[in-house]
């Protein structure tokens, strides 16, 4: 139980670590990415996914 | 003649540029944790790789799913390097303390009174991204050796390149991790958290679908991209918030 515990945890701070924003974000980065390649629109892609990740950074200090 | 050294130097240079992605994943976990950790992940991504591959053998193309692996990668590394680049950023702000001795000293005794072995322990996270990046890579590696020998004919000629490119890489390695040793902490880890966002948007996007135009070259300038972004937030920070008193450093 109690390495059970430990594993959760240890996955819980890879992912969430300090800032809930950033592991949303990062996989709403994707998220958007996968609909815009989905819709035919991967250039737009391109652009987009690294705008958003600049954006969640910019969000998450924002409301540090 | 001609066809053969063109199969070599085309399967060295894919390989070879996996390798350096692997590498420098490596020299990450090496640099900001420690070596023990790094190699840890390369050996099990190596003994993962080597059971995949002499399992599944040539039928390999056909049932790993390359994409969602480059998913489930990327998002993580994405992740995890944008909690690091938040932390340097607030640290190069002047809002985060960039080096706490007292807290330091707090955790390293509460280490050793629990039995870890102190800076050399392994660091799990740090080995989770290690061996993830070897384990991507070693398999992308696998899938260039196999498709070039497929279509070839000559499976020799595409393995030397990829053990060719494989000394080399290793080789220059084992070169500038020593120098690299020697960079500020804070700046090894703002570019390090440059690094895996950067790979992470790239494998993640092209687990996804997206075409990244400029190829592989496409982690180079995101990497510029996220760079100036960092610099604008952190000019932007340093502005508009007053620093704070140090308070915790943090352990990354």
């Amino acid at each position: 139980m109690r390495w059970v515990i430990g594993f959760g945890r240890f996955w819980w701070d890879f992912i969430v670590g300090d800032s809930i924003i950033l592991a949303v974000g990062g996989i709403a980065v994707l998220v958007l990415g996968l609909a815009l390649a989905r819709a035919g629109d991967g250039s737009a892609a391109q652009f987009v996914l690294p705008a958003t990740v600049v954006g969640t950074l910019g969000v998450s200090l924002r409301l540090r | 003649m001609l066809s053969g050294a063109l199969l070599l130097g085309s399967s060295f240079l894919a390989s070879a540029v996996e390798m350096v992605e692997a590498l420098t994943i490596v020299l990450a976990v090496g640099l900001t944790h420690n070596w023990r950790t790094a190699l840890l992940g390369v050996l099990a991504g190596f003994v993962a790789l080597a059971a995949v591959v002499a399992a599944l053998g040539p039928s390999l193309v056909h049932y790993v799913p390359l994409n969602g692996l480059r998913v489930g990668v990327g998002v993580l590394l994405l992740i995890f390097g944008l909690q690091w680049l938040r932390k340097a950023i607030l640290r190069a702000a002047g809002l985060k303390a960039p080096h706490d001795e007292a807290q330091i000293f707090e955790r390293e005794l509460a280490e050793l009174r629990g039995g870890a072995a102190g800076g050399q322990a392994v660091d799990w996270t740090g080995f989770v991204v290690s061996f993830k990046g070897v384990f991507l890579e070693g398999l992308e590696v696998a899938f260039i050796v196999l498709t070039f020998g497929t279509n070839s004919g000559r499976f020799d000629l595409a393995a030397a390149g990829a053990l060719l490119a494989f000394v080399i890489v290793g080789a220059t390695g084992a070169v500038v991790h020593r120098p690299l040793a020697r960079v500020p902490e804070n700046a090894i880890k703002f570019t390090v958290g440059l690094a895996l966002v950067s790979f992470g948007t790239f494998w993640g996007g092209e687990g996804i679908g997206v075409k990244w135009a400029a190829g592989d070259a496409t982690i180079v300038i995101l990497a510029a991209i996220y760079a100036l972004s960092a610099a604008a937030i952190i000019n932007l920070l340093q502005r508009s918030v007053p620093p704070l008193p140090a308070v915790g450093g943090g352990s990354d």
